[in-house]
């Protein structure tokens, strides 16, 4: 049932998101929002919007209650300002206004503050699905599908032209002539489909903050493209020395030690792009995070050669983030911008704290691939 | 109002339980107006109560704000809405759908007595909106008044847009607890209608003492008597041209007679001033009004509507009405122990003379002249007095004692809550300092052509505790939106006299 009162949520409602809008960041680098997902839905605290007006100084007014207790004793609990303010009894203490939005809505938001283009699908449409749309009527159908207005109105139409209709008594009586059903066309639809693949080292040198920092990100990386692609598939990988394939909760949780390979998680994406998704069909997002410190010159000159003659080609856009560690040496992304300087199909970026999650958000996205 | 109307919406069986609670409550004397229940279901109740009770009031987004934040509540299990009646007549009070009928009743027994309390108490007299020419009866027609409200602003924004309105109502409601209490009970001001051109004023003699003898002249009047005597005259004639020529508190009512509005400004401004008044009365009388609805539910249910097998559930219910907690003073609780206190008290004669030169403990506890006046007494208390004078004039030691009452404050050293105090005098003080003013603090306009520039001047009376700065600052501003010209409050921060002032364009603030 819609109320009246429908109008004046929904104009609060947009206040909240402006305000979402201009904390956007805040929210972002604080990840408080990931751990708020429902299936499809993020809750986010807000402060309570409260109009100003001339009161007194939080801590500056005691007040009167009944109880227990000595002179001295602390207060369980903070007390509200004041006594016998407020209304009846339906007043619940002090919880945080929570509001919901969807991760669609949350994507729109990121867009809108980050002037995030959208992607152009770039032609990699080939896969297409089919779909049943009704377009019209006519005059044969199975009794599901009868088209109620429409047969009603035949029939009127008739008995008036027949001068049957009698208005003080107006029964309609269809016929069988007078039955219209719905009747539908199977169309071809081109589904975009996109794939994120996730690499992370998870060499000794990448610790709880870094990884934090990747999750962020990925989470907003996700939301973002989620809402470009309908059917969005992620894929993980980690690698030390060696690469493998993990799911989503792993990815974010294992810590091994020992060295770093790049190229071995280059070459296992490489495997899986050519596997199951065909760089003509598909939109492949590859997105590598690292700390920068790779074992050899050689195993970077392979990486060199595999993005060059494999990843590349496939990609919509391959993105390198590097986040700030005190062990690695932060060389691998110096190495990139050396190799790959002209090439405008590889993104990359440097994360130094989660303060520059946002930028390394706009730097990865913003082109708009 | 038609009989009829009076009982739509509501199922028989509740409506025969309003008959029969109907009687009893008219056979314990309470006065009442025609009181109208409609059932609703739950989230017809929270956009009801979102509302403030109100079917239908201006648009305005905190509505919706409140909407949400009870409907969370409500699926959250946080909180649940009991009772909501509204000050009008016929009044109209809403159950909700679903409720045990044992809480249904509770809440009749509740909300009649409330609106005994809305006809008799002096406070609400100030809704009253008239006499029925026909009848003689109190006309309280809010709902249409609200609905007015509701119809005047969405008019304007129709034609400005909402936005504009709302950020100008968002300005207003800034201002909202900027009224003076005392204003209905003012005579009313005879408004200077006429602009004939006064008569510039004769220049005025000095006045000197009389001197027989000139030559005693320069000492009967020394040149400083004379210079005196001047100052004394300039600031006289000073003050009669200072406008308004006294401290004016109701604030909104001053801007909306002085300030430099457009059409839509005035009438937006003159709805937030009427709601604003309207609503006062009942922060004026939370703890008399919540203790008396309390206190007759209370006889009510236990003497006349619960059968055997409701009176467990009742309590229940009841018991976790009147619960207490640290830190937060429950209104129905002080209320209806200090209603009981007053009925024991003159039941048993302990006033008067008599009874307050009496030292002997011994005396006292025992003392019961068998005066029987307790009934009596507190319908007139109920009429006569706000939460102020009721607390001021009825709150006694014993009282005090026996109802665990503190007083308790922040404690700067030991960064917490504590409770401060147990003595009579201290939790009484303590207690009407946070009822003065319905817990606002006072703030009159002293000038409105502060520094000859047309600025407008307030002066907040600091009665030891400190605005709320951020917020002040805030308050400044939308002051000067709606006087369009700079604004200046003065005020008291950490022991230093201080001037917030907004110029249009920026905050300032300086020492005095």
């Amino acid at each position: 049932m819609s109320l009246r009162i429908d109008q004046d949520h929904s104009r609060f409602r947009n206040i909240v998101r402006g305000r979402i809008r201009q904390n956007l960041r805040k929210y972002i680098s604080k990840g408080e929002l990931l751990g708020r997902q429902g299936k499809d839905i993020v809750s986010i605290p807000i402060p309570h919007i409260d109009i100003p007006k001339l009161r007194f100084g939080d801590k500056q007014q005691g007040g009167v209650a009944q109880g227990d207790g000595d002179p001295g004793d602390p207060l369980s609990g903070s007390p509200q300002d004041g006594a016998g303010q407020g209304k009846a009894g339906d007043q619940a203490g002090d919880h945080p206004l929570e509001v919901e939005l969807t991760l669609d809505e949350l994507a729109d938001i990121l867009g809108e503050e980050l002037a995030l283009p959208n992607i152009e699908n770039k032609g990699k449409s080939a896969i297409l699905d089919k779909k049943d749309r009704y377009v019209g009527v006519r005059n044969v159908g199975p009794n599901s599908l009868r088209h109620f207005r429409r047969t009603f109105r035949s029939a009127l139409r008739r008995q008036i032209a027949l001068g049957t209709y009698d208005p003080k008594r107006p029964v309609i009586i269809p016929t069988r002539d007078d039955m219209r059903y719905k009747s539908w066309k199977t169309e071809e639809e081109p589904v975009a489909n996109a794939v994120i693949i996730y690499m992370m080292d998870v060499s000794g040198s990448m610790g709880d903050e870094q990884k934090e920092i990747v999750r962020i990100e990925s989470f907003w990386i996700d939301t973002w493209l989620r809402k470009q692609y309908k059917g969005i598939e992620t894929r993980f990988i980690i690698h030390d020395a060696a690469a493998r394939e993990v799911d989503r909760d792993t990815f974010f949780r294992t810590r091994e030690s020992g060295g770093t390979m790049i190229s071995s998680a280059y070459r296992l994406t490489a495997e899986i792009i050519e596997r199951d998704y065909p760089a003509s069909q598909w939109n492949i997002y590859p997105f590598h995070f690292s700390d920068g410190d790779n074992w050899s010159v050689d195993d970077t000159l392979l990486c060199d050669d595999i993005l060059k003659k494999l990843l590349l080609p496939a990609s919509n856009v391959f993105c390198y983030g590097q986040v700030d560690s005190p062990y690695g040496s932060g060389q691998f992304i110096k190495d990139l911008k050396e190799h790959f300087s002209d090439h405008e199909r590889l993104i990359t970026s440097e994360i130094n704290d989660r303060e520059a999650i946002v930028e390394s958000i706009r730097e990865f996205l913003g082109e708009g691939r | 109002m038609a009989q009829f109307a009076l009982n739509t919406a509501l199922p028989n069986y509740l409506r025969d339980e309003q008959k029969r609670i109907e009687e009893f409550v008219r056979g314990v004397g309470l006065d009442i107006f025609p009181t109208v229940f409609e059932v609703l279901s739950y989230d017809q109740m929270n956009e009801v109560a979102a509302y403030g009770g109100f079917p239908t009031r201006y648009p305005h987004w905190r509505w919706g704000m409140e909407y949400e934040r009870l409907s969370k509540s409500h699926e959250y299990g946080l909180s649940k809405i009991y009772e909501l009646v509204i000050n009008n007549n016929p009044s109209i009070a809403y159950l909700l759908e679903g409720n045990s009928l044992v809480d249904q009743k509770l809440v009749m027994a509740h909300v009649y007595a409330h609106v005994d309390f809305f006809k008799n108490n002096f406070c609400f007299k100030m809704t009253s909106q008239g006499r029925d020419q026909r009848t003689g009866d109190d006309v309280r027609k809010w709902i249409d008044t609200m609905a007015n409200h509701g119809a005047t602003i969405r008019k304007w924004a129709n034609r400005i847009g909402l936005e504009t309105i709302e950020q100008f109502i968002d300005a207003c409601l800034s201002l909202e607890n900027l009224i003076d209490p005392q204003k209905p009970f003012l005579p009313k001001e005879s408004s200077p209608s006429t602009f004939e051109e006064e008569e510039p004023p004769e220049p005025q003699e000095v006045p000197l003492l009389r001197v027989d003898r000139e030559y005693m002249e320069s000492f009967i009047n020394p040149e400083e008597f004379v210079d005196s005597q001047k100052k004394k005259l300039a600031e006289e004639a000073e003050q009669a041209q200072r406008f308004p020529t006294e401290p004016q508190r109701d604030v909104l009512g001053f801007l909306l007679d002085n300030a430099p509005l457009q059409r839509w400004e005035r009438e937006c401004l003159a709805v937030i001033r009427t709601e604003a008044y309207y609503f006062l009365p009942q922060m004026q009388t939370k703890i008399m009004n919540e203790g008396w609805a309390s206190y007759w539910h209370s006889r009510l249910m236990t003497e006349k509507i619960c059968d055997a097998s409701e009176i467990v559930d009742y309590a229940d219910r009841c018991a976790s009405v009147l619960a207490t907690s640290p830190g937060q003073l429950n209104p129905y609780k002080l209320g209806i122990e200090l209603f009981r206190h007053i009925e024991d008290r003159w039941n048993r004669g302990q006033f008067g003379k008599e009874w307050d030169d009496c030292e002997d403990w011994e005396l006292r506890r025992h003392w019961d002249r068998r005066t029987g006046l307790g009934r009596e007494k507190i319908f007139e208390v109920r009429a006569l007095y706000n939460d102020v004078t009721f607390i001021d004039e009825y709150l006694t030691e014993d009282f005090v004692f026996d109802q665990k009452m503190y007083s308790f404050g922040y404690n700067q050293r030991n960064d917490r809550w504590e409770i401060e105090s147990r003595t009579f005098q201290e939790v009484k003080n303590q207690l009407l300092t946070s009822l003065t003013n319905a817990g606002s603090p006072i703030i009159s306009v002293v000038d409105a052509n502060h520094g000859n520039r047309s600025e407008l001047l307030l002066q907040h009376t600091h009665q030891g505790a400190d605005l709320r700065l951020d917020w002040a600052r805030e308050v400044v501003k939308a002051l000067s939106r709606v006087w369009t010209r700079p604004v200046e409050i003065h005020t008291i921060v950490d022991e230093k006299p201080t001037a917030l002032r907004f110029d249009g364009e920026d905050h300032s603030q300086r020492s005095l």
